[in-house]
């Protein structure tokens, strides 16, 4: 049972570690794009929110399955 | 509701997660009701009582909730968008029209935007999307216990009532989407469609099978990933606003009510040492009362004070919580909603596209 809070926390933590990277790298270009052409600075913007949004429901979805796990699959382990 | 051990907040999360399911159980069926096990004689059609009857009703069962809140607020939609367009006229809007006309506006530039086609419907078909999702996903804005707690009280023993946490609503959305992608690809590109399935990638008859395989895994990929990114995100933040709930609810009332009880948050020994401070602050002003420093009235007064902080602390930090998350789903409901929207857009853009 211990294994399903340690495949919880994988989940948790390389999602994010992911979707920080991703994250970075999309705010980061963003400003650079802004920065050269700003009058295209709210174009880009929405589409910077669109990809936002896909690269952050992966994380999310796995924060869902790990809250799941711990709380539903393997309750009072630890708690 | 929920109490500090985890059977029980275990029990809770589980019954926020259960919907109202309507279905057909066998004959023979046992059902563990309160009276004792009842063994159904004949096939019978009737509201499940627990995930497990739920799941037993297999194939054929209604969600019924789902069903009530997602038809219901596509039909508010309807209804306040109707009356918005009955009253459209060509001067300054004013109100829930000028909120109405920002709406369609918004839709239309971002349809425009990624929809290169010559298609009526798409437009519409967008708005509604994007509107509906967001409701939806609204109610995950409403206070988790509040509507299924009062519904309790009225008899009904289950209730999930954010529509999008239920995979079925979702996949279903998106199921509608495939179904008319796959109907425009026919309609626009004819033979083309085929060819596109089975010569893509490779050029060659000999790849067909290989190119048919890839584009086939390609093309469903699209409204799973879809129905899919929606569910899970709203499933993920409806998770999170019951375990904050788990955590302080439980904490608050015991608070008020016998101000022992333990918080998930700090562990059952820190929650103790919390509550002793708080015995031993109304200890003295009860022995400063003997020795008559204070009057009663302000022992009294100052006793309650101390043991309503107590309690408001638990519940101020369950509210605080809640608001917080509350706030960032808010960013979340819309975006997810968007993209729903624009992801259907470009999808059936694709579907518009002859080469």
């Amino acid at each position: 049972m211990e294994l399903v809070i340690i495949a919880a926390a994988i989940m948790l933590g390389l999602g994010a570690l992911g979707a920080a990277v991703g994250m970075g790298l999309l705010g980061g270009k963003l400003i650079e794009a802004t920065a050269r052409q700003p009058e295209l600075g709210p174009m880009l913007q929405g589409k910077m929110f669109l990809l936002a949004g896909l690269i952050d429901a992966v994380p999310i979805i796995g924060v869902g399955i790990a809250m799941y796990l711990i709380f539903v699959v393997a309750p009072g382990v630890g708690a | 509701m929920a109490g500090g051990n985890p059977a029980s907040t275990t029990e809770y999360i589980q019954h926020h997660l259960t919907n109202l399911v309507y279905g057909k159980l066998p004959a023979g069926y046992e059902r563990h009701t309160e009276q004792g096990v009842e063994v159904l004689e004949a096939d019978t059609w009737t509201m499940a009582h627990g995930g497990q009857e739920a799941s037993d009703m297999g194939f054929w069962a209604i969600h019924v909730d789902s069903m009530i809140w997602s038809i219901g607020l596509g039909s508010l939609f309807c209804w306040m968008f109707l009356r918005a367009a009955k009253k459209a006229h060509t001067g300054v809007p004013a109100g829930w029209l000028n909120f109405v006309e920002m709406i369609v506006e918004f839709i239309d530039g971002a349809v425009k935007d990624s929809f290169h086609g010559r298609n009526k419907m798409v437009a519409p078909l967008a708005l509604t999307i994007f509107v509906w999702v967001f409701l939806m996903n609204l109610m995950d804005l409403i206070p988790v216990d509040l509507i299924p707690e009062l519904l309790m009280m009225a008899g009904v023993p289950y209730q999930k009532i954010v529509p999008s946490t239920d995979p079925n609503i979702t996949l279903g959305m998106a199921l509608g989407v495939f179904v008319l992608m796959v109907y425009y690809s026919f309609k626009i590109k004819g033979s083309g469609f085929i060819k596109e399935l089975t010569m893509h990638p490779f050029n060659h008859w000999g790849f067909i099978p290989v190119n048919l395989f890839m584009e086939t895994v390609g093309l469903l990929a699209k409204p799973f990933s879809l129905g899919l990114r929606l569910f899970g995100n709203m499933y993920a933040g409806e998770m999170i606003f019951i375990l904050i709930a788990t955590m302080f609810a439980a904490g608050a009332g015991a608070g008020f009510v016998s101000g022992g009880l333990h918080a998930e948050l700090f562990g059952e020994s820190t929650s103790g040492y919390f509550w002793l401070v708080i015995f031993l602050l109304v200890s003295g002003i009860c022995w400063l009362n003997l020795k008559e420093k204070i009057s009663t009235g302000k022992t009294v007064l100052l006793s309650m004070a101390i043991m309503a902080i107590g309690g408001g602390l638990f519940a101020l930090g369950g509210g605080l919580m809640q608001w917080g998350w509350a706030v960032f789903h808010i960013l979340v409901i819309t975006l997810q909603a968007f993209i729903f929207m624009v992801l259907t857009v470009v999808y059936l853009s694709m579907a518009h596209e002859d080469h």
